[in-house]
C-alpha cells in the first residue's frame, strides 16, 4: 500500500521509546547493569481520514506510552511520527504548538483531568485563547456555550466548577475541550474505562455523532475488548511494546489469527450465560517488558510455539485483506 | 429443597453524616442455598460492596446503623451476634476476597505470616503445621513453586498472583460461605479468566457457597447460579442468571444489558440509559430509578414498588407488572 498524502492522517513507522531504569546506588555498586524497559518497540500503524484506529492490549503493553508519543509529550527513542504527510518529530516549538490544536487528548480519569479550581468557562476557553481562536469575550462565552450544548451539558453549567459534576459529565467536559480547538485527531487514552456501563454508553454514543459531525478522526485506546470492537473501524492489538496484530475491527473480531488475539478474546467474559466460558489459552503470566528477549514476545506462554520463536521476533507482515499479522506459524 | 445458608431480611443500612442521612441499603431480601453462587450486580454506589460489609458485620458504628433487616447465617442472626462470636465466625465460617489484594494484604509481613496468622489464631495450629499448611494452599490456588514464594512479601507478586494468595487466605480455615467483593476488576482479562476458573473451581470442589458481587455483567453471566441486580440502595429484580438475562423484567436491567458493547456484530448506537444515577443524599421520591426510565408513571413518583414474584423465582421491583401491566 502506498502512502497517500491526502488520505492518511497521521503515520507511525518504527516508534519506539526505551527509558533506561537507574537502579539504586546499591545495584551500581554491586556493578549491576542499567536495565532497559522497551515499553513501545518499533511500531507501525497509520490512521486513515474519518476512521477510527482501535490500540487494544492489557496494562503495560505500551497504549498509553504510544498515545503521549504520538502528541510529542514525551520524546520517542527512535521512529516517525507524520501527520498530514509532515514529520510530527522535526517541528519547531511555535509549529509544534499549532500541530497541537490540531490533535488533543481525552484522558481516563475526568477526576484528575480537570483542574478543581477553575471552572467549566475557564476550563472550555483557555485552549481558544492559547491558540488564538476568540476575540471577544462574548464570542468566547458564546463558543463555550455551543461546545456544552453539543456535548449534552446546559447554559447553566457554565459558571460552576468540577467537582459539581459527575464522572459522565466530567467526561463530556473533557471531550468539549478536546473540541474546542477543532482538531482533526481526538486520542482518547481510555476515555470510557472509568466510567459505570450506562454512561459508558452514553459517552460512547457521544464519541460517534462527534465523529459524524465533525469529521474526526479517532485513535481510540482501551483494554475492553467490546469497547473497541464497538467504536473502531481498525484495530491495532498490543503486546509488551509490539503491534501483533491489526485489521478490520469486524475481521479481526471474527476470525483473529495471532494466538495472542485469540487469547484475548477467548478471555473476554460475554454478557450471555449460552457463550463458553472465558478461559486462558495461554500460558503464565504476562511477559515483562524489561529487556526482553529477543525473539516473540509471546515465547514460553504460546501453544503454537517453534524453535524460530524464540531467535527472531516475528515482524507485522501482510495476510491481504488489508489485516497484518506477526506470527512466524500462521 | 436445599438447605439456606445466608438469608437477608430487609436488611437496611444507613449512614448519618454530617451532610444528613444517607441509606446506602434499603430492604435487600435474598437468600444463598448451599453450593450456589450468587451474584450482586450493580453501578458503583449501588449498595453492593455495603451489604457485603453488612454480612460481615464490618460496617463500623458510628457512623453507620443497622435500623432494620436480619441477616440470618445458617438459621441464627448474626447482628444479634457479641463480637467475640463474630470473631469465631468470621474466617472460619464465613471469609471475605477484597478487590485491591494490594491494599487488603500487609506490605511489611511475608505471606506465609499473614495466612499462618490466621490459622494459628482460628486453629490453633504451631508454627510448623502452619507453615505447611500455607504451602498447601499455595498450591491449591495455583501459585507455582509455593515452597519458594512462602516468604516472599506481597509486592513481590503479580496482581494475578496477588489476588490467588488473598483466595488462599480466605480460604485458609475452611470456610463454607465466601463473598467475594469484586474479586476480578482490578485485573486484565487474561488474568480474570484464570481467576473466575479457580474461584468457580474452587467453590465446586469444596462445595461453598459464594456471593460474588461485581459491576460486569460478563462475569456474572458465567460465574454465577443466582443474580441480585441492585440500583440506588434497593434490589430491582431477583433471580436465576439464565432467566435474568433471557427475560430481563426490570427496566434498569433491560437498560444495562442494552448498555454493553457486544463481541461480535456492531450496533452502530448503545441504548444507553438516560440521565445518571440519582443523588444518594436527596433520593427522589417512588421508585429511585423513575427520573431514568422511559416507562415511568405517575405511581412510580408515589410509591417504592416492592419486589414481586413474576415468574417462578424471578422478582422484580417495578409497577409495571402491578395489575400484569408488562
Amino acid at each position: 500500500m502506498a502512502p497517500t498524502a491526502d488520505d492518511t492522517l497521521l503515520r507511525v513507522k518504527g516508534l519506539t521509546k526505551h527509558f533506561t531504569l537507574h537502579g539504586d546506588i546499591y545495584s551500581k555498586l554491586a556493578g549491576e547493569k542499567t536495565q532497559v524497559l522497551k515499553a513501545v518497540d518499533g511500531i507501525d500503524f497509520h490512521i486513515h481520514r474519518g476512521e477510527t484506529l482501535g490500540l487494544v492490549g492489557e496494562s503495560g503493553c505500551g497504549k498509553s506510552t504510544t498515545a503521549r508519543l504520538v502528541t510529542r509529550l514525551i520524546e520517542p527513542t527512535a521512529g516517525e511520527v507524520t501527520l498530514k504527510g509532515e514529520n510530527l518529530l522535526g517541528f519547531s516549538r511555535s509549529r509544534m504548538k499549532e500541530a497541537r490544536k490540531e490533535v488533543q487528548l481525552v484522558f481516563q480519569d475526568p477526576y484528575s483531568s480537570l483542574n478543581p479550581r477553575k471552572t467549566i468557562m475557564h476550563i472550555l476557553s483557555r485552549p481558544m485563547e492559547i491558540h488564538g481562536l476568540v476575540r471577544s469575550w462574548a464570542e468566547k462565552r458564546e463558543r463555550v456555550l455551543e461546545l456544552l450544548r453539543r456535548v449534552g451539558l446546559g447554559i447553566e453549567h457554565i459558571d460552576r466548577y468540577p467537582h459539581e459534576f459527575s464522572g459522565g459529565q466530567r467526561q463530556r467536559i473533557a471531550i468539549a475541550r478536546a473540541l474546542s480547538v477543532d482538531p482533526e485527531l481526538v486520542i482518547g487514552d481510555e476515555p470510557v474505562s472509568a466510567l459505570d456501563v450506562s454512561i459508558q454508553a452514553q459517552i460512547l454514543n457521544l464519541f460517534r455523532e462527534l465523529q459524524k459531525e465533525f469529521g474526526l478522526t479517532y485513535l481510540f485506546i482501551a483494554h475492553d475488548l467490546s469497547v473497541i470492537r464497538h467504536i473502531s473501524d481498525r484495530v491495532a492489538v498490543m503486546y509488551v511494546g509490539k503491534i501483533v496484530e491489526t485489521g478490520p475491527a469486524a475481521a479481526l473480531f471474527d476470525k483473529p489469527l495471532h494466538p495472542y488475539t485469540k487469547a484475548l478474546l477467548a478471555a473476554v467474559p460475554e454478557a450471555d450465560p449460552a457463550k463458553p466460558a472465558p478461559r486462558l489459552t495461554l500460558q503464565g503470566e504476562v511477559s515483562t517488558p524489561i529487556d526482553p528477549p529477543p525473539g516473540c514476545r509471546l515465547c514460553g506462554r504460546c501453544p503454537r510455539e517453534s524453535a524460530v520463536c524464540a531467535e527472531i521476533a516475528p515482524p507485522l507482515v501482510d495476510v491481504g485483506d488489508g489485516r497484518q499479522v506477526a506470527c512466524h506459524n500462521l | 429443597m436445599a438447605e439456606t445458608v445466608l438469608e437477608l431480611d430487609d436488611l437496611t443500612v444507613r449512614f448519618h453524616l454530617r451532610r444528613g442521612d444517607l441509606t446506602a441499603v434499603d430492604g435487600a431480601s435474598f437468600s444463598i442455598e448451599r453450593g450456589q453462587t450468587f451474584g450482586l450486580v450493580g453501578e458503583s454506589g449501588s449498595g453492593k460492596s455495603v451489604t457485603a460489609k453488612a454480612i460481615m458485620r464490618l460496617i463500623p458504628a458510628p457512623p453507620g446503623e443497622i435500623p432494620r433487616g436480619r441477616v440470618l447465617f445458617e438459621g441464627s442472626n448474626i447482628l444479634d451476634k457479641s463480637d467475640a462470636e463474630m470473631r469465631a465466625l468470621r474466617g472460619r465460617r464465613i471469609a471475605m476476597v477484597f478487590q485491591e489484594p494490594m491494599s487488603a494484604l500487609n506490605p511489611v509481613f511475608t505471606v506465609c505470616d499473614q495466612i499462618s496468622d490466621a490459622l494459628r489464631t482460628n486453629l490453633g495450629l504451631s508454627k510448623k503445621e502452619a507453615r505447611e499448611r500455607v504451602v498447601e494452599l499455595l498450591s491449591l490456588v495455583g501459585i507455582p513453586s509455593p515452597q519458594k514464594r512462602l516468604d516472599s512479601y506481597v509486592h513481590e507478586f503479580s496482581g494475578g498472583m496477588r489476588q490467588r494468595v488473598m483466595l488462599a487466605m480466605a480460604l485458609s480455615c475452611n470456610p463454607n460461605f465466601l463473598i467475594a467483593d469484586e474479586p476480578t476488576t482490578a485485573l486484565d482479562v487474561t488474568i480474570q479468566a484464570t481467576i473466575l476458573e479457580l474461584i468457580t473451581g474452587m467453590i465446586e470442589r469444596l462445595g461453598m457457597s459464594l456471593l460474588f458481587i461485581t459491576h460486569n455483567l460478563g462475569v456474572v453471566a458465567h460465574a454465577c447460579d443466582r443474580v441480585g441486580v441492585m440500583y440506588a440502595s434497593h434490589i430491582v429484580e431477583l433471580g436465576d442468571k439464565r432467566e435474568i438475562f433471557a427475560r430481563p423484567q426490570h427496566p434498569y436491567t433491560v437498560g444495562l444489558l442494552n448498555s454493553i458493547p457486544r463481541l461480535d456484530g456492531q450496533a452502530k448506537y448503545l441504548t444507553p440509559i438516560a440521565g445518571s444515577v440519582c443523588n444518594m443524599m436527596d433520593p427522589p421520591t417512588g421508585c429511585k430509578f423513575h427520573p431514568r426510565c422511559s416507562h415511568a408513571m405517575d405511581v412510580c413518583r408515589r410509591e417504592i414498588p416492592r419486589l414481586k414474584e413474576i415468574a417462578p423465582g424471578h422478582l422484580a421491583a417495578c409497577h409495571l407488572h402491578d395489575r400484569g401491566t408488562a
